[in-house]
């Protein structure tokens, strides 16, 4: 489903994000992505869609090559892709519905959107899934009168009506109290079995990640460190993503040294060919 | 005891304390240079408190023959018509400008361009754009709207880029990510969030507008200013008395109405 080859980002500032990272979400499957705060997650999601735009590395959606579009196509790519962000990112003064429908702008024109006017199948689908979330009454309140929790339920139901191939989700849970964080993940995890499309969590509570992931992904300071089930992230996993233990290359993590001997070999030819010629 | 008392200073927030009074001196010197410089006479101002008195007499009471209140009412009907066109044309044109002018969503050079037009409107004073536009298209009340315009323009986008500046960008990603247009990002990641601004800031300058509207007669660019003009220019104080009685009043109304408006819509 998506692909992540060797992706780079580093910042104007030289802050180096991403360092090449190599990974693959499949089917229909829960991953959540762990890691320190900087190491690197917000980036990963954010470069997928292109609302960062990667420095390097390849990102295939479905066979679709995202970091290769043009506007036009990339906007068509982006249907396809349902982002939940850490603080909700609604349009506050907008009704709980007009966010909602704004998952839809990919499918109409400026005119309809200006005029709210979305085709009736669109209004349906918005019910449907506000009910889903459990916001069926709230369709026509002003999202500044909502909480956090119904904030980020509204949040899924603008994701999940994109009607996606797969959500990324960005630190769901950071501004929600324990409990309300246990309900969005499992609405999370829900809705994607329900519509059998994956669902990529960043997310810095390891605890959650172990509940609800099939498979968890570790950064530390932009390189994957970490990549197997809950099962596998023992003491020594976890000391590698959240304290960057200098052992990297010990027990199942084979194919993070493989990925930066990928990443050094092709740098010294071209390194030696530059000097030589 | 033996570490003796600590006293303590609240920091300045000019490096050192002798660069502190540098500074205060400096200013007391600029003053007493300019009050020397345009000849600043105590004595003067007390002569002119006894001319003041006698002219306060020649002003009362407000007094207008029946044709100079027709005067005075149809040129300020001028007035209020003259700024309430400027205001829409002015916030019409300002709209592009100030989106252009707001570093988050505009791309540099538009930026740069956008910021240097709004920085020319708000040097001129409205009375020196006013000399000129009358210079291009003679007296009257198009001048006023040419100049009303321009002014507002300065004004309003310069604020409504800042408001722009200020908004939550996190939306504005949320909403593109769903493969939104630039138009649609717009309407729905931006507008929502600049609209009460917006609307203040409308009442706001209309405000203002009718008050520069009162002024810009005396160099000829329509409204009450000119009737204004004339009457001093006759030394009938108490027509001109009248005639600021009825700026008075618009104005106040004016601005009534502004912080009403406003108080409701943020």
């Amino acid at each position: 489903m998506l692909h992540v080859t060797n992706l780079q980002k580093t910042y104007d500032t030289g802050d180096e994000a991403l360092r090449g990272v190599t990974t693959s979400v499949e089917g229909s499957e829960t991953v959540a992505m762990i890691g320190p705060s900087g190491a690197g997650k917000s980036t990963f999601i954010r470069c997928v869609n292109r609302l960062t735009e990667p420095s390097g590395g390849e990102i295939d959606l479905d066979g679709t090559e995202l970091t290769a579009l043009d506007d036009d196509d990339l906007r068509a790519a982006r249907r396809d892709i349902g982002m939940i962000f850490q603080e909700y990112n609604l349009i506050e003064r907008l009704t709980v519905m007009e966010n909602v429908l704004s998952g839809r702008l990919g499918y109409v024109s400026a005119w309809q959107a200006f005029r709210r006017s979305f085709p009736p199948a669109d209004i349906e689908r918005a019910y449907g899934i506000l009910e889903q979330v459990g916001l069926d009454e709230m369709a026509d309140k002003r999202v500044d009168e909502l909480s956090g929790g119904q904030r980020q339920r509204v949040g899924i139901a603008r994701a999940v009506i994109q009607e996606p191939k797969i959500l990324l989700v960005d630190e769901p849970t950071s501004s929600l109290d324990p409990e309300t964080s246990d309900t969005v993940m499992r609405l999370l995890t829900d809705i994607a079995a329900d519509r059998s499309i994956p669902v990529l969590i960043n997310i810095h509570e390891v605890n959650l990640a172990l509940e609800h992931a099939d498979r968890i992904v570790g950064l530390h300071d932009g390189e994957l460190v970490f990549e197997g089930t809950p099962d596998d992230l023992d003491e020594a996993a976890l000391d590698r993503v959240y304290r960057g233990a200098d052992i990297p290359d010990t027990t199942t993590d084979g194919e993070g040294s493989t990925e930066t001997d990928d990443q050094e070999v092709p740098l010294t030819t071209t390194g030696s060919t530059a000097g030589g010629v | 005891m033996a570490t003796g008392e600590r006293t303590w200073q609240r920091p300045t927030i000019f490096r050192t304390r002798r660069v502190k009074w540098a500074v205060y001196a400096g200013l007391l010197a600029f003053f007493a240079w300019s009050a020397v410089g345009i000849g600043f006479d105590p004595s003067r101002v007390l002569q002119g408190i006894g001319n003041t008195a006698v002219l306060i007499g020649d002003f009362l009471p407000p007094d207008a023959t029946a044709r100079e209140l027709d005067r005075i009412i149809a040129k300020m009907l001028e007035s209020v018509a003259m700024a309430m066109v400027a205001t829409v044309t002015g916030i019409a044109v300002s709209i592009p400008i100030a989106f252009m002018a707001a570093e988050n969503i505009s791309p540099k050079p538009l930026y740069a361009l956008n910021r240097g037009f709004i920085s020319v409107s708000r040097a001129f004073n409205a009375i020196i754009v006013a000399i000129l536009a009358v210079k291009a298209v003679g007296f009257g009340p198009l001048a006023g709207i040419i100049t009303i315009t321009f002014k507002t323009v300065g004004f309003f986008s310069k604020l409504l880029a800042e408001d722009i500046e200020d908004i939550d960008m996190g939306a504005v990603d949320a909403v593109r990510a769903t493969g939104s247009s630039p138009i649609q990002t717009l309407l729905y990641g931006v507008v929502p969030q600049i609209i009460p601004r917006f609307a203040g800031l409308s009442v706001y300058r209309w405000d203002i507008n009718i008050r520069t509207s009162t002024v810009i007669g005396i160099v000829g660019a329509g409204g009450i200013g000119s009737v204004l003009l004339t009457a001093f220019n006759r030394y009938d104080y108490q027509y001109v008395s009248a005639i600021l009685l009825s700026i008075i009043v618009v104005v106040l109304f004016a601005e009534g109405v502004s912080a009403v408006v406003r108080r409701r819509y943020q």
